[in-house]
């Protein structure tokens, strides 16, 4: 894959070479083109010595089953979008063209794995069997989190930006203690801990966050468990990826000393053959693994966000190209692995779905804002109090105030 | 009878109050299904589409293209079945819009600026209702038929309408029959090269106006062009203005412009007496540091770098992209630094970061044959340069009156931070460039 020679070309600026003395780095770069892929744009299979025997164990049912989760999550994706435009949802973060990335590395993980989301991964969810109506709870602003995180082993949502990657160290340092512990206690095998590993997700623009950082220090000097899985769709709302990094991110892993791995995110069996790799290598207690998925956010960041201001067309129209799902229904028609009726019942699925979520969706409450104040501490608190006091106060200096309070009290 | 769903203004931003109304999708009678797209709106961030929260039959279309509405007001008017045409008048008190309250920074949040407070007494602002934004169902002015839509994508849609093109006169060459991008900017470049006709006075006055006057037009305020007002009520009337004027012998500068042009280095590149000015510019806030800085109440912040503001004028109004780091620039870099932010502004792709942080503009008044005027500091600076038209005047040299090209430089300071001596000072070196380029070499 990667090729040194050309690579390290690459990093010399301007021609300066310092010289092959004993003490100056001389990098091996994996390049911008460089990346594992096991099946082209034109849905062609391409071999590979490591990756391609995941694929191979494959049924031709789990195979489909990869089409249908990315179809079935954009989808989604498009209703909820809509619900934000009805005034259903205060905000919505689509995730179109990112479907790959999703439900590849999320069908590689096991029921025992944790994933820790930011706040786009909807294909995640799916993969991990959560209702998608619940996603939509704290886009309404009625929930901090709308599920139950330990149910299905997918943490809640974060929104602060790489967060979540501080709190996937933390959580695999946790595995390697409960290994530890039940091996100390052991002899009675009272209880048999299964291995298990943690995918951090975060994206091209966290990578620039100083958490990012601290986790990957942490994780691989305490030989956590964890994968570290960076969707880089190229923009960080309006920064380009080029600001945030002048070579391909997963160059970054030798330098904390853990495998690094550059995959085509659009390319869900290759997404799911490296994440495979790379939980099993987590899993066998050697450490954290880096995968930079290369992908692209084809909407905006957010509804709240009009990309025509910052990107040009022909840009979004040659990632359009690389469509993760139009890829997977070549290689699934050409192969034989599945037929119109597929299609269609998939396409049926998918409006089922988008009902239900509509449906759950509009039966919500709306956002109540005292409940926020309810939830600031576990505990009463004078300095809360205070600011519902003169909340209170405020909403009923409106000479319509008894008519909004009758509706429900939200605000 | 079949009970109404409205359709309320949803905030589809983050804490947005308002939005325009571009254009409706569907009218009145027209059968439409959940998530079918309805009517095209404008807001602060950007030109979205709305599509139906309900399925049935467009009875009332309640806020009419162009107008600007606030986020939580009713637009539309849904049937549940195809009874809905026998729908008459405004919603009866039995059907009353639902007001379903909008999640999160919603209308709600929003609502502060509409909401009257008590004890303000009984006759604070109405509410317009419904009833009174309702236009009569069926005629709406830009309702035209749905079968002769120009297509075209939203920014284009809106570059029209700040052009004050009707689509329908651009040709079209899009892959699908739709008007582009380049279609529109050739057909405004063929417009503006148009001689412009003799009587528009009256003729333009034509264009619908609700006022029932024909010989008034109304715009509304909005954009670039409210945000140029803000901007410019702040600046006059937060910042003593100073004006100064010297008038300038700015041969030498007409002749090293034309050298430059002939200049094989130059080649390719457009150089105007504007290149000297900003040249010039440059230089002598190099000189009087003071001048090019910020108030900001207790302290002056001295700026040791030059992002040159350019006042310029666009298809979407006045903006004042600057190039960052000017006192870094050649003459050449300067020339090609110039050109590109004339072609951007021209074609109205100026980047909001283009216009950030500016640290001292010019304005070209002289571009429109102006002598000069008295320009607004730029808010966040402290000085402005305007750079009148040059032709050829009477000038006395060694006792005898020869004509010479001559122009006026004016320029407007901050008096809290700029006095007038420095003012002179700054505009003395000024000057003194555009009568020797030369210097520039000191």
């Amino acid at each position: 894959m990667g090729t040194a020679q050309e690579s390290a070309t690459n990093i010399d600026i301007n021609g300066q070479k310092p010289g092959a003395s004993v003490g100056v780095l001389h990098p091996h770069v994996v390049g911008q083109a460089e990346m594992v892929q096991l099946l082209d744009v034109e849905g062609v299979r391409h071999a590979d010595a490591t990756f391609t025997p995941y694929i191979d164990a494959l049924t031709a049912e789990t195979v489909r089953g990869f089409y249908r989760d990315m179809a079935i999550v954009r989808r989604f994706d498009a209703e909820a979008t809509a619900l934000q435009r009805q005034g259903e949802l205060a905000l919505w973060v689509p995730v179109i063209g990112q479907e790959a990335a999703q439900i590849g590395s999320g069908r590689a993980m096991q029921p025992a794995d944790y994933a820790f989301p930011t706040y786009r991964e909807h294909g995640v969810a799916l993969a991990r069997g959560l209702d998608l109506a619940d996603l939509l709870k704290l886009f309404r602003g009625i929930s901090n989190g709308g599920w139950d995180p330990k149910e299905n082993n997918f943490h809640l949502y974060t929104l602060v930006l790489a967060a979540q990657t501080l709190h996937a160290v933390g959580y695999a340092m946790g595995i390697n203690r409960d290994l530890a512990a039940a091996e100390l206690a052991d002899s009675g095998a009272a209880e048999v801990i299964d291995p298990a590993a943690v995918v951090a997700y975060f994206g091209d623009g966290s990578s620039s966050e100083g958490d990012v950082h601290e986790s990957m220090v942490f994780a691989t000097s305490f030989n956590a468990p964890l994968v570290f899985f960076c969707q880089n769709n190229n923009w960080a709302i309006s920064v380009p990826f080029e600001v945030q990094s002048k070579i391909p991110l997963v160059n970054r892993a030798g330098g904390y000393g853990m495998p690094g791995i550059r995959v085509d995110g659009n390319d869900v069996l290759a997404v799911y053959a490296v994440t495979q790799w790379a939980l099993e290598h987590a899993r066998s207690g050697k450490g954290p693994v880096l995968i930079e998925a290369s992908t692209y956010r084809i909407g905006a960041h957010t509804t709240a966000d009009d990309p025509t201001k910052y990107r040009m067309l022909a840009e979004e129209e040659a990632w359009k190209a690389k469509d993760p799902l139009i890829r997977m229904e070549r290689y699934l028609r050409a192969e034989g692995l599945a037929d119109d009726e597929f299609f269609e019942q998939v396409k049926h699925d998918g409006d089922e779905m988008a009902a239900h979520v509509r449906k759950a969706t509009l039966a919500l409450d709306s956002a109540d804002i005292r409940q926020k104040f309810a939830t600031v501490y576990a505990e009463a608190h004078p300095l809360v109090a205070e600011e519902l006091a003169w909340f209170d106060q405020y909403e009923a200096s409106f000479a319509d105030a008894a008519a909004q309070i009758s509706q429900g009290g939200a605000a | 009878m079949s009970t109404l769903n409205y359709f309320n203004l949803p905030d589809v931003g983050e804490g947005l109050t308002e939005a325009e109304i571009v254009a409706w999708k569907v009218k009145v009678g027209d059968v439409v299904a959940v998530n079918e797209v309805l009517v095209e709106i404008e807001t602060a961030k950007s030109i979205v589409e709305l599509p139906s929260p309900y399925a049935g039959v467009v009875a009332q279309l309640m806020v009419a293209a162009g107008e600007t509405t606030d986020v939580g007001t009713p637009i539309i008017a849904i049937g549940q079945d195809a009874g809905a045409d026998s729908f008459k008048g405004g919603p009866s008190a039995g059907d009353e819009p639902e007001m379903k309250p909008l999640v999160g920074s919603g209308p709600k949040a929003d609502a502060v600026k509409r909401r009257p407070r008590r004890g303000q007494g009984g006759a604070g602002v109405e509410h317009s209702t419904p009833e009174a934004k309702a236009l009569v169902t069926g005629s709406l002015p830009q309702a035209k038929p749905a079968g002769n839509r120009v297509l075209a994508k939203p920014p284009v849609r809106k570059a029209a309408k700040d052009l004050g093109i009707d689509l329908s006169d651009v040709v079209a060459t899009g892959q699908r029959g739709e008007v582009t991008k380049k279609d529109l900017l050739s057909y405004q470049d063929r417009r503006t090269d148009e001689p412009k006709e003799a009587g528009g006075f009256y003729s333009n006055a034509s264009a619908g106006s609700a006022t029932g006057d024909p010989r008034i037009e109304r715009i509304k305020v909005k954009g670039v062009r409210k945000a140029t007002a803000k901007a410019m009520v702040e600046s006059a009337f937060s910042a003593p203005h100073v004006s100064i004027f010297v008038d300038v012998d700015a041969s030498r500068t007409m002749e090293f412009v034309k050298r430059l042009k002939e200049s094989r280095d130059f080649e390719g590149i457009k150089v105007s007496p504007l290149l000297i000015l900003a040249k010039a510019v440059i230089w002598a806030a190099a000189r009087n540091p003071s001048v090019n800085a910020t108030w900001t109440g207790d302290e002056i912040i001295v700026k040791h770098f030059m992002n040159l503001g350019i006042a310029a004028a666009t298809p979407r109004g006045l903006m004042v992209p600057n190039i960052k780091d000017a006192q870094e620039l050649s003459l050449k870099g300067l020339a090609l630094a110039l050109n590109e932010l004339a072609m951007t502004a021209r074609a109205g792709k100026t980047q909001p970061a283009d216009m950030q942080g500016g640290s001292l503009t010019i304005t070209n008044i002289g571009a429109l044959g102006i002598d000069t005027g008295t320009p607004i500091i730029n808010p966040g600076e402290v000085a402005i340069v305007a750079f009148g038209t040059i032709k050829q005047k009477p000038w006395v040299v060694n006792g005898e009156v020869v004509p010479r090209w001559v122009t006026t430089l004016g320029g407007s300071f901050d008096h809290r931070v700029v006095d007038g001596d420095l003012s002179a000072r700054f505009m003395a070196d000024v000057a003194a460039i555009m009568e020797e380029p030369a210097l520039l070499l000191d």
